[in-house]
């Protein structure tokens, strides 16, 4: 039983995500998990807004059933097949502590530091996810995919577009960890 | 039928992301320091298969459930709006340590700070649609 509660490693993720990825194809659809975003705007009246918004959402309802079943498989797996601890590196598991005081790292599954309700009493923190949350809604969409549409779906049906994303995705994520981190943490 | 479908795929996507921990922050941080083969192993490999399956596919012209072909729609090329849209979305989910997927699976998870990620990806999303004309793409 231990493989069900110890971290799922890459040889089996990846593929499983992959297999995800075919489920959806073989049911006539496409794998990407940000258009749902897009969905979920019109749903709620955006085209008042954009144009970009009117479009037939009720066409893409199958989309937020998926999302619903993610929702449902983070409640499965979090409560019953996990500790919910992630160990990482122990060398950047010290960096971690001693650069910025994350100190729940490897012993948690999310840092505490931000993800907690105690977090949200500074106001700050509360900036730092919507900010994020921004960045990865309006870059989604610019890109016209994120990391399940390019760089799983696009990559696989060999898209420059996706592999150009890609190459956006980690430009972006090198820049924050190392550039801008030490200045917002 | 259709319902238990989607569902019954997003509840096996939900389950890998937290098993898997790529909906884990510090995994996403650990990436991006170049810390661990686990995140690039996990995309190589779906993508090595992935482009393995799709090659099979479309040499056997194997059509979907609904009679229709597997055939991806290629993309539109550009180079500005995938390079700086990618940008964009790296460092948000380098900050948040979060992608689309996992910011459901961690509302199933219990953690409910990720609301307002996803707010702040439906106002992103909201953004984008408004300047959209404006942008370069």
């Amino acid at each position: 039983m231990d493989f069900i509660y110890d971290t799922w490693p890459w040889y089996v993720s990846g593929p499983l995500i992959a297999l995800v990825m075919f489920l959806l194809l073989f049911a006539g659809k496409s794998f990407g998990m940000s258009s749902n975003l897009r969905t979920m705007c019109s749903a709620m009246g955006a085209e008042k807004f954009a144009d970009f918004f009117k479009f037939d959402w009720k066409a893409n309802i199958w989309n937020l059933t998926v999302v619903l079943g993610v929702v449902i498989g983070g409640f499965l797996a979090s409560t019953f097949f996990s500790n919910n601890v992630v160990t990482i590196n122990p060398v950047i598991a010290t960096q971690l502590q001693e650069d910025y005081n994350f100190n729940s790292v490897n012993s948690s599954y999310l840092p505490k530091e931000i993800f907690s309700a105690e977090a949200l009493d500074n106001p700050f923190n509360i900036l730092i996810l919507l900010i994020g949350g921004l960045l990865v809604g309006f870059g989604a969409r610019y890109a016209g995919g994120c990391t399940s549409g390019h760089a799983i779906s696009g990559l696989s049906n060999l898209q420059t577009p996706s592999l150009i994303a890609v190459i956006g995705f980690f430009i972006g994520g090198l820049l924050m960890i190392h550039l801008l981190f030490p200045l917002i943490f | 039928m259709r319902f238990i479908s989607f569902l019954g795929i997003g509840i096996l996507f939900g389950i890998v992301l937290y098993k898997s921990e790529a909906a884990s922050w510090f995994r996403i941080y650990e990436m991006f320091q170049l810390g661990s083969f686990h995140m690039y192993g996990i995309i190589a490999s779906a993508v090595i298969l992935g482009v393995a399956g799709l090659y099979f596919i479309k040499k056997k012209e194997i059509k979907a459930l609904n009679g229709t072909a597997i055939n991806p729609t290629p993309k539109e090329f550009s180079v500005t709006r995938y390079l700086v849209g990618g940008i964009f979305f790296g460092l948000g989910w380098a900050l948040v340590g979060a992608c689309p997927g996992p910011m459901y699976v961690l509302i199933g998870a219990g953690y409910w700070p990720i609301l307002i990620v996803i707010v702040g990806a439906l106002l992103g999303t909201l953004l984008y649609g408004v300047l959209r004309t404006k942008l370069p793409h």
